[in-house]
């Protein structure tokens, strides 16, 4: 199973509302991932098939290995699931 | 058998918060694994955070030493990780309790009345459950009155918070999909409101060219370390070698020992973090889970960050503007008799930044200056004044850092010191969030008219 890793600035407040839409999302496409939320400096050293954030904010997890997806507005759906489509 | 139940089952909050786990697992009808795993993820949340709270209370220590023999005040850091996480070796069971009592509040409140919003923050949910809990329980009120009385509040803050940004969101977001759920609000209403005086023709700063290198900010545990380390130097460069070195640190070179400890306080809120999120992991998708069942066109309030996108200069600005104040806030403190709050980069970057997109929306590059300006002063002199009703949690060196936290805290605390009858407190308490329901569902309307008027 892939896993999506969510990052934001502390880990606590929009990584774990986009983890929801994600999961809501994969629910919809009849697709499952392991999808778990946490904070930038943790993000740096987990391993995921796919990263996914604002773009100021994963911009810096970019590494050429790491399959980095910037979202422009986190909090657009239909940016969401486009990305995912995209990315599983 | 009674007695082992009261307080060693329910009493302990790391298993008062795994049983509320278990039981919103089970009824989600999660798989054995799920249910076992995330029971054990939040009690090993709370576990954490105790940890995190033992490694903050030495840093801070020491740094209240150094910043006393520097200064001859007191300096305190707000910051709410830690104020939270030092609370919970006492008010654990306050906190849990009302934390969930507020968030059923909170559902029906959206359920029965027009204001339709879900706090989905369920960090600043927990923060302010816990300085609800401390105030009541300094304040002499205790038990199920607690826990009834301490509900009601926080489950009405849930929406009331929302609902008065909401005018402003919408401005900023350009729909009515989403809320913000954030105790900083009152912060983010004085910047709108201020923008809206000040900024007749001032243009977007979304116009400007500003540099994105600041982002690097928004990464939590750097800009603690960041801070923290610049601030023990600045502290250990006034408080001499002599003192540190001989009092402190062992004979250890007290720059090293500055930055050591800089870092162990960076550290410190890196491990109340992590637990706070394995704690939240199951209980805010629950609450979202069963909110979206029992309530029709329940609207998600969400975290601070989700307007950013909407205006990324005003972010940038916010924070700066927010900062200076906190630095100029810094000096006035000491003239007006009040502990010196110690400026921190992370509540003026997620709150100036907020405060800046909404000052931008309301009042362009002016509005969003003098606005992350006005909502810098507020994080400076409100955690000043909420110090004396938080008992002896004042006097840990650290307090709550956003606005609501300072509002509502100075209000309840100095109410119910002034009223020396419980019920009459709880009587005038109820009162008030009443009259702030009907007082900010006629502002809504009034607003929304001005709105469709512009």
């Amino acid at each position: 199973m892939k896993k999506i890793l969510v990052v934001c600035g502390n880990g606590l407040g929009s990584s774990m509302i986009v983890e929801m839409n994600v999961n809501a999302i994969l629910k919809d496409l009849g697709k499952e991932a392991d999808v778990s939320h946490t904070d930038l400096a943790t993000a740096k050293s987990e391993q995921a098939d796919v990263y996914l954030g604002s773009e100021d904010i994963v911009e810096s997890l970019e590494d050429g290995k790491k399959n980095v997806v910037k979202l422009k507005n986190l909090m657009d759906k239909n940016e969401l699931r486009e990305a995912l489509e995209n990315n599983l | 058998m009674v007695d082992l139940i009261m307080n060693d089952v329910l009493g302990t909050p790391a298993i008062l918060v795994g049983i509320f786990a278990l039981v919103g697992l089970i009824a989600q009808r999660k798989n054995i694994a799920d249910v076992v795993s995330g029971t054990l993820k939040t009690i090993m949340g709370f576990v954490i955070l105790d940890a995190g709270a033992n490694v903050i209370v030495l840093a801070l220590g020491q740094f209240s030493s150094m910043f006393n023999e520097a200064f001859n005040v007191d300096g305190v850091i707000p910051n709410n990780e830690a104020i939270v996480a030092v609370a919970q070796q006492s008010f654990g069971t306050e906190t849990a309790m009302i934390m969930l009592f507020g968030m059923i509040v909170n559902i029906l409140l959206a359920r029965f009345t027009p204001y339709k919003y879900i706090f989905l923050t369920g960090h600043h949910t927990m923060f302010m459950a816990c300085m609800i809990g401390v105030i009541l329980t300094t304040g002499g009120i205790t038990g199920v009155t607690m826990v009834v009385v301490g509900s009601i509040i926080l489950g009405a803050l849930m929406v009331l918070s929302p609902a008065m940004l909401q005018p402003f969101t919408r401005k900023i977001t350009g729909s009515d999909d989403f809320a913000i759920g954030h105790f900083g609000s009152i912060g983010y209403f004085v910047s709108a409101l201020v923008g809206k005086a000040v900024g007749k023709n001032s243009k977007s700063t979304e116009e400007l060219k500003v540099p994105k290198s600041l982002g690097f900010l928004r990464d939590t545990s750097v800009s603690v370390s960041l801070t923290m380390v610049i601030l023990f130097f600045v502290v250990a460069a006034f408080a001499g070698p002599a003192f540190i070195e001989s009092e402190l640190s062992g004979g250890q070179n007290f720059l090293v020992f500055a930055f050591l400890q800089g870092l162990t306080f960076a550290a410190g809120v890196y491990i109340i973090l992590a637990g706070v999120r394995m704690l939240l992991g199951e209980i805010v998708p629950a609450f979202k889970g069963v909110a979206d069942r029992i309530v029709p066109n329940a609207k998600p309030a969400l975290d601070c960050p989700a307007i950013f996108p909407f205006a990324g200069n005003a972010v940038i600005i916010g924070f700066l503007f927010s900062f200076i104040a906190g630095l100029i806030s810094m000096f006035l403190l000491p003239l007006f008799g009040l502990k010196v709050i110690v400026p921190g980069l992370v509540p003026h970057f997620f709150t100036g930044a907020a405060a800046g997109v909404f000052g931008n929306a309301t009042g362009g590059r002016r509005g969003a200056v003098i606005g992350s300006m006005a909502n810098g002063f507020l994080i400076s002199f409100l955690p000043a004044l909420l110090l004396p009703v938080l008992g002896t949690l004042g006097f840990e060196g650290t307090t709550f850092g956003d606005a609501d936290f300072g509002v509502v805290g100075i209000v309840l605390g100095n109410l119910i010191n002034l009223i020396q009858s419980n019920l009459l407190f709880i009587v005038i308490a109820l009162a008030l969030i009443a009259g702030l329901f009907a007082l900010g569902w006629k502002k809504v309307q009034k607003v929304e008219e001005e709105t469709k008027a512009a």
